[in-house]
Parts: structure tokens; C-alpha cells; sequence
């Protein structure tokens, strides 16, 4: 059904203003407000470890957001957005460590940065499309790896380097508590400023590239542009999350930043789904929770007779990572249009509940 | 009506060796309604396109308000007030109808990728909203306004075709190049994107040069009809002289048909 919104009886918009809100109820509104305050206290009721899950997620889920941006509204494709998080991470930290510069500032300049740098791979992407992007956003990601193994005053080779604590006024977030707000500030900054961005001007213009890229330039839109600032703005939330997770670990090395990082960005997406905001949220969520499920999953394995035998035990960690394979290709099968698209579904369905027509 | 808002000067497209137009020459009163017909394959989708700047002609100008645009890309003739709908429906397929009438006014908002996102902390809300405000207007004259929110491409193919009139008419275009507004729709459609291609013309003031096939519209409404046959212009002149011309019949409208108004396309 088209029209469908899911709008209760009676809530009627009576301004222009009320129509363009971000959340589509107030329900939803007061329900996000609501988990993010309880999320705030989050570090006082479960323990160290969640928390770091949780700092893992913020600083995936605005790198995921950012991929989302160029994947899944401009409908370019990225093959090379892990290097560009890795390059986030180094030039936070090196801005920091060589430029002395605080790390609150190190953080959204990290994010400039590597825009800059992603632009300026993205520049193929104004001229091919589809197959030959990816293959030209594929050379990105290993000349950017091949840069972070040579170029030791900036990543500090093979050593790695080192990253400062964010501190603010003295106050040093050093631990995973304190840093956790952080985190949390940060996705919730670059998560309305997604919402924000996809609802104004140049966010349209995205979805107009990818919709249709013929009509969008009879429209006035700018393609060379837009999908050059689309690798851009996807870069830029790269470098943001690639600081504040440098800023979080305290030491940057290149192996994490491999062609593998790109593709699980990609699943992340995929997953949640491509083209929505909270889908991107919940792909990051899927992909971090699966290993720790599966890890309790082979816990509870183990107990049994079934930890008996020694080719199940050895093979355990295959058989995660099998797992997680599995879980993806089910999900491309089963859903291929994400999380986001599923959670649509499920509400439709209890909107016309018992009525199913 | 005497001064000409686009000029169209020997214009001659070829693809290879295929001539799809050779030497056209026209020009378009301000304020009028101007078709284009012809036999399948005679151009005049080309001519759309070399005016709406998806294609370069070979040689030759388009002059729209004075000024030579024959080699500006399609988006900074949109800023110029040149705004026009596809033969084959263009919608962006999966934005709401509002979302995609709001991308024609791309051109009059201000706020980008840095104050868009300050949403309430920069002039973008406001912004926003006015703009929002006018796409109502044009809603409310398209009577489109139950599916504003619908994702557009749900929609049937009748009111897909007035959501691309309606994004085109965001742009506040001067000009509006319409190609087949009523292909595929049924009486009614037809009576109503015939009423509203009026409207436009007389309400707004917008010049419509048209493509369509429906004689029985074409001379109802136009005041002036230019016909292209292999890519030549055959003549140009008012519907009535247009629909006595001998060769008109002859090439279109069917020499042994009576009456002209019931002969249509095949397709």
C-alpha cells in the first residue's frame, strides 16, 4: 500500500513544520529520547564488557552511516571505506601527537581530512558507475594500506601510533566509562546530522542521483557534484568514527584496516538496510551482537556431550565464523531489503491487526 | 504574444550516419502553447532533448530568453527556467511524491551538506518550509494532494505523469517542455492533463512546448503546432492551417481519413 504511514487515527499536522519531523510519531520521538537517556546510564548497570560493545558500535555505526549515505542514497558503491576509517584513525592521531593539536579538535578534523581524501578517490566515481566503481574504489583501499605501511611520519609504519584520550577541560575520558559518553554523543550527533542532511536539500539531491540521475540534472541537480560530495560526506563520517575509535584504543595500527573491514561495512549495511537511517543502527547492532550470541552459543556447546568430541571443540572457531557467513546469506535471501525494511513489516502487520487486509 | 522565448536556429543532429534532424528552425512565442507532432521517429523527442540539453547538436543554436544555452549542461538550464517531463516516466521511484516535487525546487534552496544538517540552527528550517509551502500550491493545483506522501513509484501511470508535471512546474520554470503528457491515459486523464496544460499556461504564464499524439488536443489547445517528419521540419502555422496542409495529411494524419481527429498513432 502507498499511502501507508503509520500515523495512528486523529494525529493530524495542522503546520508544514509538524510534517518534516524527523521522528514520525511522537511515540517514536519520546521512545528514541527515552533509550538514549537510559542508555546514559547505561555504564551503572552492566558491566565493563557491554560497554565496549557498545563504544564498538557507536564508532561502526557512524562509519556505517557514512557508507550508507554513498551506498545506499547516492547508490554509488565503496569498496574502500575500511582504509578510509583506518585513515580517520591515524590522522587523528597524528594530528595529535605531531601537531599537538586537543584531541576534541583532532576528532572532526580527522573527519575533514579524510572527506578530503575521499573526494579525492572519489573522483572516478563522476564519470563510471556499478562494477568499474567498485573496482576503482577496491585500488583506493589498497593504495591507502600501501600508504599507511610506507608513510611512517604520518601512521608510524609498522610500529603503529599512538593516540592521546580525548580530554576536554582537564577531564581526561580515558576510561571505557567515560569514554563511552563519548561515543554516545558522537553517533547521536552524526546520526541527526544523517537525519538532518537526508531531509534538506543536498539529501534529496542524493536520492535524486540514484533514483534517477537522467531527470535529476533536468531538476537543476549538479551530478558530478553530488556524487563527488556523497564520497566525500561518506568519507567524513569514516574519518569521524576511525578518531574516535584511534582516540578509544589508544594505539592505531594498520592490519585492522584491510579490504575485510570494507566488506563488513558493507554487510553492516546491508543487513540493516540499504537507504535507511535506523536501518544502518540496526545492522551495526546485528553485527556486533552475532559473534558475542554465537561465542554464548559454543559456551553452551561446550557444556554438553557435544564438547566431548574433539573435532567439535577444535573446529569451534570455524564453526562461528561458518555462522556468521550463514547468517548473512540467509539475510540476503530471506530480507534482502534489511533489518529496517522487516522492522516496516512487522509494524504494518500490528497496525491492522486482527484485520490482516 | 510576439516576443519569442526560445529560438531554436538550424539545429542538425546526427547519430552516425543517422540524420535524426537536419536544419530545424523555430521559435516560440512567449506565453503560448506550442506543439511538436510528427510520425513516429521524426525527431521530435531529439528536438526535446537538444533543447533540454541531453544532447549537443550537431550544428545550429537554441536561444532561450536571449541567450545562446546550446552547449550548457541540462542543470544550469534549469536554473535559466527550463523545466520539462519524459516520454518514459522519470520519477525518482522510491521518494515520496512531496519529496520529489521539493527536488525542483533544487535550484532556489540555499541550504547544502553543512547548514542542512544544522537543520533548526541555520535559515534551512525556514527555508525548507516556504519552499514546502509553494510545492503545496502546486499540489493543490495538480489535485495531488491524497498521494503527497505516497512513494512515487506505487503510483498509477496517469498520476505518475501529473507528479512529473508537478515536479517540473517546481522548478518555476519560464518554459516547460512536455514530451507525450497524455500518452497511455484514458479520456478522463486526457480531458483533465489537458486542462491543466491550459491552466499552466494561462494561470502561471509558463510557455509549453508539447510533443503529443492526441490530434484532437493538440489542435484544441496549441496555438501554434510545428510538424517534423524525417527529422525536417515539414511546416509550422496555426492548427487549422497546420490540419489543411496537404502534406501534413499526407505524411501524418492519413490522406483518405476524413476525419483527422479520430486518426491517431498506432503506438
Amino acid at each position: 500500500m502507498s499511502s501507508l504511514s503509520m500515523r495512528p487515527c486523529g494525529d493530524f499536522r495542522t503546520s508544514y513544520k509538524q510534517d518534516t519531523t524527523i521522528f514520525e510519531t511522537n511515540t517514536i520521538r519520546w521512545v528514541t529520547i527515552f533509550t538514549i537517556i537510559a542508555l546514559c546510564f547505561a555504564p551503572l548497570v552492566v558491566d565493563g564488557y557491554f560497554i565496549t560493545l557498545l563504544i564498538q558500535i557507536s564508532y561502526l555505526g557512524i562509519a556505517a552511516l557514512g557508507l550508507n549515505i554513498l551506498v545506499g542514497y547516492t547508490g554509488q558503491i565503496s569498496l574502500g571505506h575500511g582504509a578510509f576509517f583506518g585513515f580517520g584513525a591515524f590522522a587523528s592521531a597524528w594530528l595529535n601527537t605531531s601537531l599537538h593539536i586537543p584531541v576534541f579538535l583532532c576528532i572532526p578534523l580527522a573527519g575533514f581530512l579524510t572527506m578530503g581524501v575521499g573526494m579525492m578517490f572519489g573522483a572516478p566515481a563522476a564519470r563510471i558507475k556499478g562494477l568499474y566503481l567498485a573496482i576503482a574504489t577496491l585500488a583506493s583501499q589498497f593504495i591507502i594500506e600501501d600508504f599507511f605501511a610506507r608513510a611512517e611520519w604520518f601512521s608510524g609504519g609498522a610500529a603503529g601510533s599512538m593516540a592521546d584520550p580525548v580530554s576536554l577541560f582537564g577531564f581526561a575520558f580515558d576510561t571505557d566509562q567515560s569514554f563511552y559518553y563519548v561515543a554516545l554523543f558522537s553517533l547521536v550527533f552524526m546520526f541527526i546530522w544523517g537525519c538532518n542532511l537526508m531531509r534538506s536539500r543536498d539529501g534529496r539531491a542524493f536520492v535524486a542521483v540514484r533514483d534517477h540521475y537522467l531527470s535529476a540534472e533536468i531538476m537543476g541537480v549538479k551530478l558530478n557534484k553530488y556524487r563527488l560530495l556523497s564520497f566525500g560526506i561518506s568519507s567524513f563520517y569514516a574519518g569521524i568514527g576511525g578518531a574516535l575509535y584511534a582516540h578509544y584504543l589508544g594505539y592505531v595500527s594498520a592490519e585492522g584496516f584491510t579490504i575485510m573491514m570494507s566488506i563488513q561495512f558493507l554487510a553492516m549495511i546491508i543487513i540493516g538496510g540499504l537507504g535507511s537511517i535506523k536501518g544502518t543502527l540496526m545492522g551495526v547492532i546485528f553485527m556486533v551482537f552475532l559473534p558475542e550470541v554465537l561465542e554464548s552459543g559454543v559456551g553452551v556447546m561446550k557444556m554438553t556431550d557435544w564438547g566431548n568430541i574433539p573435532m567439535v571443540v577444535d573446529g569451534l572457531a570455524y564453526i562461528k565464523e561458518m555462522a556468521i557467513g550463514l547468517v548473512i546469506i540467509g539475510f540476503l535471501i530471506f530480507e534482502p531489503e534489511g533489518l529496517a525494511h522487516r522492522w516496516t513489516q512487522i509494524k504494518n502487520y500490528w497496525k491492522f491487526y486482527p484485520f490482516a487486509y | 504574444m510576439t516576443e519569442s522565448i526560445l529560438k531554436v536556429e538550424n539545429v542538425s543532429l546526427a547519430f552516425g550516419g543517422v540524420k535524426a534532424l537536419t536544419d530545424v528552425s523555430f521559435e516560440v512565442p512567449r506565453g503560448s502553447v506550442f506543439s511538436i507532432i510528427g510520425p513516429n521517429g521524426a525527431g521530435k523527442t531529439s528536438m526535446l532533448n537538444c533543447i533540454s540539453g541531453r544532447y549537443q547538436p550537431n550544428s545550429g543554436n537554441v536561444i532561450f530568453n536571449d541567450k545562446i544555452v546550446t552547449d550548457l549542461r541540462p542543470n544550469d538550464r534549469a536554473d535559466l527556467g527550463m523545466g520539462r517531463t519524459f516520454q518514459n516516466l522519470a520519477l525518482f521511484g522510491h521518494m515520496s511524491v512531496l519529496d520529489n516535487i521539493m527536488v525542483g525546487r533544487h535550484h532556489l534552496l540555499k541550504n547544502n551538506w553543512l547548514t542542512g544538517p544544522l537543520y533548526w540552527a541555520s535559515p534551512a528550517q525556514k527555508e525548507e518550509l516556504a519552499h514546502r509551502r509553494y510545492c503545496e500550491e502546486i499540489i493543490d493545483f495538480l489535485e495531488i494532494s491524497h498521494i503527497r506522501k505516497s512513494v512515487a513509484g506505487t503510483l498509477s501511470y496517469g498520476l505518475r505523469k501529473r507528479v512529473e508535471l508537478a515536479r517540473a512546474m517546481a522548478l518555476k520554470p519560464q518554459l516547460i517542455l512536455l514530451d507525450e503528457p497524455m500518452a497511455g491515459m484514458n479520456l478522463e486523464e486526457k480531458e483533465d492533463m489537458a486542462r491543466y496544460i491550459l491552466d499552466l499556461n494561462e494561470e502561471f504564464g509558463i510557455t509549453v512546448v508539447m510533443i503529443e499524439h492526441d490530434m484532437g488536443v493538440v489542435m484544441d489547445i496549441s496555438h501554434q503546432v510545428m510538424v517534423l517528419d524525417f527529422g525536417k521540419k515539414l511546416m509550422s502555422g496555426l492548427p487549422d492551417e497546420v490540419m489543411a496542409d496537404p502534406h501534413v495529411k499526407r505524411a501524418y494524419l492519413g490522406i483518405e481519413d476524413d476525419e483527422e481527429e479520430t486518426v491517431k498513432e498506432a503506438s
